[in-house]
């Protein structure tokens, strides 16, 4: 029966995996399909179909979802750019931590989501100002787990390291990066998770396109179907960036799960 | 002249919250002679270990200095390759890529890499898991590949801290017989801290017996035991004898350390 920390079989969690969503998707299904509440409030699974069905085939949605991808990556990319070197630089050398530390902190708690308004001032509407925010969203929080899981490499191995010969310069090169590389990396699929929260927050304000602007569109229309629509596209494609990413990370350090 | 010339080294750490500062080591004197083979047995926490990283340069003696080939120790470097008790291989290179790490850091030539390496594997026997990842090894292999990784830098002395600690009892007699084989044929100086008493007599040409905290060398025992030796020379009568000895010595010891702790 149900012991603690006891694995189950590939098979039966494939199983189990599945019929939550049969078992959410027919809760939701006898709710609006049942009337047991109002239509114009929630769309019945159905409906949401034919509506997506419309967005891709009559109303290009499919050029939305490709841009606010775009929006995502790119921004993201930009992020982890600036944000894993600062990160390294912070976890190898101290002083560099005692610098940027306090401030990286402060500054990871400021909402991206607040600072839309002067990004427009700034950047305008278009697409540097989608961008700037995700960036802003995630190149805090980048640096700083970057800087905890370089900073908590093992010593031992920095030791055996430099008892081999290896300079200052080569412990960081050849020891303390090779040593994080799949944590930063697991760091940013995290991150880029977030991100995609960051991207609609930003096509809802000032946008003329995205998935998130199609989903405040819908709601002056009152088309449910189509927000919920949008809003499974997102939880899909985030899904299998997530499986791509880890895909990539296991094909690129096999030694960390060897 | 001797090769290794430990002078009045000693060690205090500063004391943790303003207590008062903890005393690891007292003043060791000792000088160990090239091609030797020594020994350094303690009980746990005689601060054995803390000598062994301040030959390394992994740790700054309170007072005192450290000579290699009269040349004063400040920091690591590669004439004094270290094996830890730990497992510390870089587990994102393969067997091979471990061994010649520290060829590499020297901007070796990849031939020439790749010639000692090949050596070096077959020393220690790990032919055949060169592109193993040492996630894939058993704890004795990780450590013949650390010993390799070691000597493939050709370092003026190696220093072992507990290599075999944490292997199983079979195991870790195989090693023993292993390193020692090595020894025999190649000749190197060889400072080898442990604890256990058989360990310390079969490899030894000298075993230094350290006091409980804060450590002090109590006695330098020459093993006068012929070379090559083999594992049954641990049940011969001089063996017993000297095993006898060095257990009263230690026995001494680890019971001062046990009452240090209860008081």
């Amino acid at each position: 029966m149900l012991r603690p920390l006891h694995s189950v079989a590939p098979g039966t969690r494939t199983v189990l995996g599945i019929s939550f969503f049969v078992l959410f998707v027919a809760f939701w299904a006898w709710i609006t399909l049942g009337g047991h509440v109002n239509r114009i409030f929630l769309a019945d699974p159905l409906s949401m179909l034919k509506d997506g069905w419309r967005l891709l085939t009559e109303d290009r949605f499919w050029l939305d979802i490709l841009i606010t991808i775009w929006r995502v990556f790119g921004g993201f990319v930009l992020a982890s750019i600036v944000a894993v070197p600062i990160g390294i630089a912070m976890g190898a050398w101290k002083p560099v931590e005692a610098f940027l530390e306090p401030f990286v902190s402060f500054a990871r708690y400021l909402p991206a989501s607040a600072f839309i308004p002067l990004l427009i001032l700034w950047a305008g509407i278009g697409e540097l100002e989608k961008l700037l925010v995700i960036f802003v969203g995630s190149v805090f929080q980048i640096i700083l787990i970057v800087a905890v899981k370089v900073g908590s490499t093992r010593r031992d191995l920095v030791e055996a390291a430099y008892t081999l010969g290896a300079t200052d310069n080569g412990i960081v090169k050849r020891v303390i990066m090779p040593a994080n590389a799949p944590e930063i990396a697991e760091t940013l699929r995290l991150v880029l998770g977030w991100a995609w929260t960051y991207v609609i927050v930003a096509e809802l304000i000032g946008s003329s396109s995205g998935i998130g602007y199609m989903i405040i569109n819908s709601q002056s229309r009152l088309a449910t179907g189509q927000i919920i629509f949008g809003i499974m596209v997102i939880g899909l494609i985030g899904l299998l960036s997530d499986f791509a990413f880890k895909a990539l990370n296991r094909w690129l350090y096999p030694w960390s799960l060897a | 002249m001797s090769k290794l010339l430990i002078e009045g080294v000693s060690r205090t750490f500063a004391g943790v919250r303003g207590g008062e500062p903890v005393r690891a080591l007292q003043p060791v004197d000792l000088s160990v002679a090239a091609n030797d083979f020594i020994t350094i047995l303690g009980p746990s926490g005689c601060g054995k270990s803390t000598l062994l990283r301040i030959v390394a340069g992994l740790e700054a003696p309170s007072t005192g200095s450290v000579l290699l080939d009269g040349k004063a120790v400040t920091r690591p470097g590669r004439d004094r390759g270290m094996v830890f008790q730990s497992y510390t291989l870089f587990p994102w290179l393969t067997v091979a890529e471990n061994i010649g790490f520290g060829l590499r850091e020297q901007g070796r030539p990849e031939r020439e890499r790749n010639e000692i390496v090949a050596s070096y594997v077959d020393l220690v026997g790990l032919k055949g898991f060169e592109n193993h990842w040492p996630k894939q090894l058993s704890g004795g292999m990780q450590q013949r590949t650390a010993i390799a990784r070691a000597l493939a830098n050709d370092p003026e002395i190696l220093l072992l801290d507990e290599p075999f600690g944490a292997l199983d009892n079979q195991t870790r007699g195989l090693m023993q017989e292993l390193l020692l084989g090595i020894w025999e044929r190649r000749k190197k100086t060889v400072l080898f801290v442990t604890h256990d008493i058989e360990e310390a007599i079969f490899m030894a040409s000298r075993v230094i017996v350290m006091s409980a905290r804060p450590g002090r060398i109590k006695s330098d025992v020459p093993v006068d035991l012929p070379h090559p030796r083999h594992y049954t020379l641990k049940t011969s009568p001089e063996f017993s004898t000297l095993k006898a000895q060095l257990t009263e010595d230690i026995r001494i010891e680890a019971m001062r350390t046990a009452q240090a702790q209860s008081a």
